[in-house]
């Protein structure tokens, strides 16, 4: 698989040799530009590259969806930002999204057809699981995380926002890991702290940051590997476990690249 | 009192207890309607299952099983023994004793089956209460020890659980003060004319086991002691009945109406702004704003008081009941930030009481000049806390949403107030110029791709 080039077609290069992906992936800022979710969006891409899944980006046509726009108060900036978004998708007919930012899955999915924009829009955690219901991907090289422990972070975008609890750990389970789920999870799963624009700034006056309460509560399951799916929970799992020097022994990874490693893509 | 005069007494503080009472509840009615209209019209269906299924069915509750077992001991309790009031109010009203019995010819068996099983609630009310005091103030649970319960609220919590002490203490006291009424009558004991009032009913289990307490108590002081609870019960009821609209347990009524009208969209979905999109629109598209309708007058983005909010938002304000659940799940309380989801619920609350005592005292039209953010309610600080993660509308029983408020209120700050913190400002002006919330040009896109390819080389 290494031998090949990757490819990566736009929805403008389709366009101009008439033809339609069945997916658009949208990638999303924090996968464009974040170097950390950069290797998320890579490790996707492989993934539809090797089993030969018609899609294409939007490329230097996509937009931030709003949503941090939206959450910290700025209406009229989202609504412009989703404006322009859904001429663009709406432009090319779009029917099919697939995202790997909870966030942008929210927005695209819940917020978009009240201001002109349906789609049928997917996490890559449930197209990643459809695909391996479906027996299109199958995960052989799971031996690589024989005997390793796995703790899956729920994002709230994810979980409570759209009660998607069961496909990440669905696909978690073809790793031939041991699963193991933190003192809070599923409906009752803490927030990374990055949610409602917080990301974007410093968090208000505590005792603790959100992110390293989290961080102690999966460290305390003992597992090897932290889970996410959500790129924003990916910097503050991330940073978290490097507070608290742990860095060595506990690896933060997103499903996609789980997935994309132990097929060694 | 002769009989005459216990019915009208009767009657005058049954109607004036339900008088009051519909009065409060007018103006909480009127006060709801102080918000914005929202249409939560249709889905009968589908909001008549939530109903059913998270107030009547507490499915919500038994997320977390002693607390629920106990809660819903109270509230079985409560319902199924209140069906003795009807009893009560026909006794108080037509001057008999236990008329289902007396007048109406219930069948013994069948009479004593209920007041027993009424008994065994009442038992089971008393555990339950002296369970939830003992949990409120010995067992060190954080939600009950929080800032948020300070004076009024912490002492109406406890208010609540000795009433219903009290209540459910009358009823047995009655029971057992009429069964040995009954049994000196039955001994041929007493006088005759009282004789033919405390009929024997049969055994009533539990408040037998009261009646040794009472062995020393002649005809006279237990006929006193009797009419005593029987009126305290009642009168007890009728004055718990104008607590409520006041206190905390409102959403023994609330509930219903509340989880009725709750949202049926995704958690995840915000309530979007038509006024904004009709300005977007007119921006995007002038020629169609040209031919199309007037432009509707300004309104007020978001919500700087409680009147700025919708109805729904209001009746989330008087259902809660101050519970904390979404207070000990929430991020950012839990590390030691100043949001508490049920502050925001209780200030919302009592700054819409305020509101509806100004119009009550001085008119309509008065302005204190105060408002919902402020630094007597809901400040700055806790509103830029919040995560938006869901975590307090998850967790609330009867399916209040503390973040639809949080999310009116930052509207208000962001567009009316340009109040924001600086890095916002920043991502804003990202979003805007360069279409990500960092400082990238949007050219830059697809730059990981180079990454990709240079890695497959």
């Amino acid at each position: 698989m290494s031998e090949d080039k990757m490819t990566v077609p736009t929805m403008a290069e389709l366009l101009a040799k008439g033809e339609k992906p069945e997916i658009l992936f949208w990638v999303g800022c924090a996968g464009s530009f974040d170097q950390r979710a950069q290797k998320i969006t890579i490790a996707f891409v492989k993934i539809l590259n090797k089993l030969k899944i018609p899609f294409a980006v939007l490329g230097t046509e996509e937009s931030c969806t709003g949503d941090p726009a939206r959450r910290a108060g700025n209406e009229f900036l989202f609504q412009m930002t989703a404006k322009t978004n859904i001429e663009v998708l709406n432009a090319y007919e779009v029917q099919k999204i697939v995202t790997t930012c909870p966030h942008c899955f929210n927005t695209l999915k819940n917020e978009y057809p009240a201001l002109g924009g349906n789609y049928d829009v997917v996490h890559h955690s449930t197209f990643l699981q459809m695909l391996i219901n479906e027996g299109k991907l199958k995960v052989e090289g799971g031996q690589a995380f024989k005997g390793k422990r796995i703790t899956f972070h729920d994002s709230c975008y994810l979980g409570r926002a759209n009660n998607i609890y069961e496909a990440p750990r669905e696909v978690l389970e073809t790793l031939d890991a041991e699963l193991t789920e933190m003192k809070s999870c599923k409906t009752k799963g803490l927030c990374c702290g990055a949610g409602g624009a917080q990301m974007f700034k410093e968090e208000e006056k505590g005792e603790i940051r959100v992110n390293q309460k989290r961080v102690n509560q999966a460290l305390e399951t003992k597992a090897d590997i932290i889970a996410a799916a959500c790129p924003f929970c990916m910097t503050m799992m991330t940073d978290g476990v490097k507070e608290k020097d742990k860095q060595e022994s506990v690896k933060v990874y997103d499903l996609a690249e789980l997935i994309a490693d132990a097929q060694n893509l | 009192m002769t009989g005459i005069i216990q019915q009208i007494v009767f009657v005058i503080v049954l109607i004036g207890g339900i008088t009051i009472f519909s009065l409060k509840m007018k103006k909480i009615i009127r006060n709801i309607k102080l918000g914005k209209d929202l249409d939560l019209s249709g889905n009968t269906g589908q909001r008549i299952k939530k109903m059913l299924l998270i107030a009547f069915g507490q499915k919500k509750m038994f997320k977390n099983l002693i607390p629920a077992f106990f809660h819903l001991l109270i509230y079985i309790g409560f319902i199924i023994i209140n069906i003795e009031i009807l009893e009560i109010i026909l006794d108080g009203i037509l001057g008999k004793h236990r008329i289902f019995f007396s007048d109406l010819g219930m069948n013994a068996t069948l009479y004593s089956f209920i007041i027993n099983t009424f008994e065994f609630l009442a038992l089971g009310v008393i555990i339950a209460c002296v369970a939830f005091l003992i949990r409120r103030h010995f067992l060190g649970i954080k939600r009950f020890q929080h800032s948020d319960l300070k004076r009024w609220p912490k002492l109406d919590a406890d208010i609540i659980l000795y009433v219903e002490i009290v209540l459910m203490g009358c009823f047995l006291f009655w029971n057992a003060s009429d069964q040995s009424l009954q049994k000196i009558y039955a001994s041929g004991g007493g006088t005759p004319e009282n004789a033919a009032i405390y009929v024997e009913t049969g055994t009533f289990y539990l408040s037998s086991l009261l009646m040794p307490l009472l062995s020393g108590m002649g005809e006279g002081s237990l006929i006193l002691l009797e009419r005593t609870m029987w009126w305290g019960h009642i009168v007890g009821i009728l004055i718990f009945l104008n607590y409520i609209p006041y206190s905390k347990h409102f959403h023994i009524m609330m509930a219903f109406p509340n989880t009725y009208f709750s949202r049926l969209q995704p958690q995840g979905e915000i309530y979007n702004m038509p006024e904004i999109t009709r300005e977007i629109e007119m921006m995007m598209n002038p020629d169609a704003a040209q031919s199309g309708e007037e432009a509707p007058p300004p309104s007020k983005f978001g919500a700087k008081d409680v009147t700025d909010l919708n109805w729904k938002n209001l009746l989330d304000a008087y259902s809660c009941t101050e519970c904390g659940r979404c207070t000990a799940a929430c991020p950012a309380n839990q590390t030691g930030k100043l949001l508490s989801p049920r502050k925001i619920m209780m200030d919302t609350r009592d700054r819409l009481e305020e509101i509806g005592n100004n119009i009550d005292k001085k008119g309509a039209d008065f302005e204190d000049g105060k408002s919902l953010v402020s630094d007597e309610y809901i400040t700055e600080e806790e509103l830029r806390a919040c995560t938006t993660c869901n975590a307090c509308v998850e967790e609330c029983p009867i399916n209040i949403n503390p973040l639809d408020i949080i999310y009116e209120l930052r509207r208000n700050l962001i567009m009316e107030e340009s109040k924001a913190p600086g890095e916002w400002n920043s991502m804003f002006t990202n979003i805007e110029n360069n279409a990500a919330p960092w400082q990238f040009s949007q050219q830059d896109r697809l730059k990981w791709k180079d990454d990709l390819n240079d890695e497959n080389k």
